[in-house]
């Protein structure tokens, strides 16, 4: 794609997210998890499809998200004990405008720095490992984060926590939705950022071939901890969000049993084209609306159908659709095809 | 001059097997040093000791007088000891000028370097070098869609990139067209001359060997067997008998 | 934390209840120690890690539950378990897996996750999400004084399962076929060259591994309790035994099978039940990390 025609699909798409509560008023909830996927995708695709560490656990930063948000926008001006033992925050713990903001604000920023914090230490313990007992490993740490949220009364064991509620004059719909696709967005310039320097490069060098890179002198372990912390870091944030906009914190979102957000993550990475910058996003998307037809068309059976779609995607769709269209189209790729694949290795053919 | 490496009484064992025995040589600055024996005679395992692949069970290494045995294999690349893979390993999924980019040296840069934007400078030292090994018209494919003996000539560029000061391959004209195993043995002599590079060289081909190094080492059954100037080498009994297997 | 301590306490004041806690662990051990020599039997012959264990042996809960539900004992289903879920393993096989089997691990492990939620989910949906249970209608035996209770639902469990690991054994070892797998797990292609349908043998030993979940899942529903969410648990102890074990080794998986019982019965004891699935991961993850951090002195890690 030429620079003028990328700029156009950017303008097209940003204007597109900014105008849909006006456009699309009756599914702004799904357009603002739209957006949620897109940062649970790209986040995702960065350690899994770039690295080439599949992780099965990052819901573990989503959930340190959500509940470290949580207990700091109750925690500033309450006790958190008193109020998940209220069980849905009742009518004694109000939060006025300034309260909800201010404590919206310092939460998902606490949120996704506690990510940071527990991607450096899940990352220096578990991160050594490769391949399948890396992936077996986090699923092992993300279904003990769900088991272990819902075991701690603090906040709230089972029951979860209620989100603190918004005063009455704010729009909730639209100020989340809009919260949630600035956080898309920023994660997607972010990831593309970080692409395009050297550390993109190293990753993939990871990706490719780990021993190599380390024979090479590439510092792997801290790059590895490094692109974890970054995407714990936007989970984080995800997570507070999502929280808040949910209104209720379920550690059955956390837990693995029933198919959750930790594993919609890598399928709509690999939907959408592991290892691309665009591919993540197009997954999200295009998972989302699958998952929405479902829950509307064969509710009851929705869950059944979306792990139909899953075992269906992974065995015959693997290379997702980039990686398809990649196959059929590489010139729209800028991947040059080689004229003389047997070509001499003398250089005949000198530079301009 | 003096011995850029120095291993002293090096063994490596793997089970029950002595893989190294008590190997102790050395490598002066600036030479181009050579590492032959029979298959099996432990000379890779040699150059996976040195770079830090594996630990060892006894012994030494120095490299510019400093203890490395106990180093990791990213610190002693950093250190600007590198060797190139039997196997040949590059990354297959980047192009061939991503590849010489990420293998840029990183002496005396530190981490925050990495968030720093690929530069034009970088892709020009890339190219020069992709020339010098005769990739130039293959840059921007992809590093895995290369025949074998272009990729051998990548990771022999990847590794010039990264400026070592001591270049350590592991067979570097197996596999390659015989035609053009002199353009090769051309391209390692000037990485020595120009480049300043001290090289230190496995073989299989003993026309390669004897014509580059000055001075050869050959290992049979994990042992340190004999050494010298390629000519005393050649005539030695020993080695032909190690080769030949009669003992 | 203090109602942890005071656990602890009870424990080292009246030392029957060790007793009751080891004789439990043991029993469900057996249990453990039999699906995880399944997935190690999988993993051994077709290099595949099968994420469906747990389903597998949930599906077989369920028939015998359904047994019990309309009257019939449910010592009964634990064959027809065996047997139904022999046929729903080659039909996974034969539908999904078989196209996985020579791509890399990650894509067989999320197919074999992809299945599990699938047929997780067929379970909730057909079974409902409550926790259910096979009634054999035994008794209990009451030892030591009246302290210790011993179920004999349990012990027949126990017992069926040695009988069962013992006569598996004995196919591997001397049946053609059992030979056959033993043979394609060492040497794929050697044994293709020998003439061995490699294809009915993967195809076999995973029906197999079915079969082996199958009965698992028929002798907890009896035994213990099941619902259509704790599959994945019983993977990941599987998987853990195999860890902790090594492929080849029986005596290692029986070990550590009832090691790990026991070990989940204290901590349920101790830090009280609601932990007792968050102890089994992290127990896992732990696992993990001490064996890597181990590799890792030697310059190597797990792979």
């Amino acid at each position: 794609m030429t620079g003028g025609t990328r700029v156009a699909v950017w303008g097209a798409l940003l204007a597109l997210g900014l105008a849909a509560p006006f456009l699309f008023p009756a599914y702004l909830q799904q357009i603002a998890t739209l957006w949620l996927f897109v940062v649970f995708a790209l986040t995702w695709d960065l350690v899994g499809g770039q690295m080439g560490y599949n992780s099965f656990g990052n819901v573990v930063f989503v959930g340190v998200g959500m509940y470290g948000c949580a207990v700091t926008q109750i925690g500033l001006f309450y006790s958190v004990g008193a109020y998940t033992a209220a069980r849905g925050g009742g009518t004694e713990f109000v939060f006025n405008m300034p309260q909800y903001l201010g404590g919206l604000a310092t939460g998902v920023v606490a949120g996704g720095l506690l990510a940071v914090v527990t991607a450096l230490v899940l990352g220096s313990l578990v991160l050594g490992m490769r391949g399948h007992y890396f992936a077996i490993c986090t699923l092992g740490l993300g279904v003990a984060a769900g088991e272990l949220a819902a075991g701690w009364n603090w906040i709230g064991a089972g029951s979860g926590m209620t989100a603190p509620t918004a005063p009455d004059a704010l729009d909730v719909n639209s100020f989340y939705y809009y919260l949630c696709f600035i956080l898309a967005v920023v994660t997607f310039f972010a990831t593309r950022w970080l692409l395009s320097t050297r550390f993109g490069l190293a990753i993939n060098a990871i990706r490719d071939d780990e021993d190599k890179a380390e024979a090479m002198g590439l510092p792997t372990t801290r790059l590895k901890v490094a692109a974890w912390m970054f995407s714990g870091f936007f989970l984080g944030l995800a997570g507070g969000i999502y929280g808040n906009m949910n209104r209720f914190i379920d550690p059955n979102d956390l837990a693995f049993a029933g198919s959750t957000i930790g594993v919609w993550m890598v399928l709509m990475a690999i939907l959408g084209g592991k290892g691309t910058l665009w591919g993540p996003v197009i997954g999200a998307a295009v998972f989302q609306v699958f998952k929405e037809l479902f829950w509307t068309y064969l509710l009851g059976w929705q869950r059944v159908a979306l792990g139909l779609l899953i075992v269906l995607i992974v065995v015959f769709f693997p290379q997702g659709i980039l990686g398809y269209l990649r196959e059929r189209f590489p010139a729209l790729f800028g991947h040059t095809i080689d004229p003389d694949p047997a070509g001499a290795s003398e250089p005949e053919e000198a530079r301009p | 001059m003096s011995a850029l490496l120095e291993v002293s009484g090096v063994s490596k064992s793997f089970g029950g097997v002595r893989a190294n025995d008590n190997i102790s040589l050395k490598v002066d600055d600036g030479r181009i040093i050579g590492l032959i024996g029979p298959n099996g005679s432990g000379k890779t395992t040699l150059f996976s000791s040195i770079v830090g692949f594996h630990p060892i069970d006894g012994g030494s290494i120095r490299f510019e007088g400093k203890e490395i045995s106990q180093n990791t294999v990213p610190e002693i690349a950093r250190m600007g000891l590198l060797r190139t893979f039997q196997q040949t390993r590059i990354y297959s999924k980047m192009t061939c000028v991503e590849n010489m980019l990420i293998s840029r040296s990183m002496r005396g840069r530190a981490f925050t370097d990495f968030f720093r934007q690929r530069s034009s400078q970088k892709v020009d030292r890339a190219d020069d070098l992709l020339e010098f090994v005769g990739l130039f018209s293959k840059r921007n494919l992809m590093a895995g869609s290369l025949s074998f003996g272009q990729q051998k000539l990548l990771e022999f560029a990847m590794a010039l990139m990264s400026e070592p000061k001591m270049l350590m391959l592991d067979e570097p004209t197996a596999g390659i067209n015989p035609t053009l195993i002199n353009g090769l043995i051309d391209r390692l002599r000037r990485a020595n001359a120009e480049f300043g590079i001290t090289l230190f060289v496995i073989e299989h081909n003993m026309r390669v060997i004897m014509n580059l190094a000055e001075h050869i080492y050959c290992l049979a059954h994990g042992e340190l067997l004999a050494e010298g100037p390629p000519e005393a080498i050649q005539n030695d009994q020993r080695v032909v008998d190690a080769y030949l297997g009669t003992h | 934390m203090s109602g942890m301590l005071s656990n602890l306490q009870i424990l080292t004041v009246a030392p029957v209840f060790n007793v009751q806690l080891i004789i439990d662990g043991l029993l469900i051990g057996a249990v453990f120690a039999l699906a995880a020599y399944g997935m190690a039997l999988v993993w051994g012959v077709m290099n595949i890690i099968n994420i469906t264990q747990g389903e597998f042996v949930v599906l077989g809960g369920y028939v015998a539950v359904e047994f019990a539900a309309h009257g019939i004992h449910p010592l009964f289903a634990v064959p027809v378990a065996a047997v139904f879920l022999y046929v729903v393993g080659w039909l996974v096989y034969r539908g999904v897996i078989f196209r996985v089997v020579d791509q890399d691990l990650f894509i067989s492990l999320l197919a074999t996750f992809g299945i599990s939620i699938l047929l997780q989910q067929l379970m909730n949906t057909v079974f409902g999400a409550d926790v259910r249970v096979a009634n054999a209608h035994l008794d209990s035996w009451q030892i030591l004084g009246g302290m210790v209770t011993v179920s004999q639902v349990k012990v027949v469990s126990f017992v069926t399962c040695v009988a069962l690991g013992l006569g598996l054994m004995w196919f591997l070892k001397a049946s053609r076929l059992g030979q056959a797998i033993r043979a394609t797990a060492q040497n794929a292609r050697a044994a293709r060259v020998l003439g061995i349908n490699t294809d009915h043998v993967y195809a076999t030993t995973y029906a197999l591994n079915a079969a082996i979940c199958g009965t698992a899942g028929a002798l907890i529903a009896m035994a213990y309790t099941i619902h259509p969410y704790i599959g994945l648990p019983y993977t990941l102890r599987s998987f853990m035994i195999v860890i902790v074990a090594g492929l080849g080794n029986l005596g290692g998986v029986i070990l550590s099978g009832v090691g790990l019982g026991i070990a989940e019965n204290y901590a349920g004891f101790i830090l009280g039940a609601q932990f007792q699935l968050a102890f089994v991961f992290l127990l896992l993850v732990a696992v993990l990390v001490v064996r890597n951090w181990c590799l890792q002195r030697q310059r190597r890690y797990l792979k």
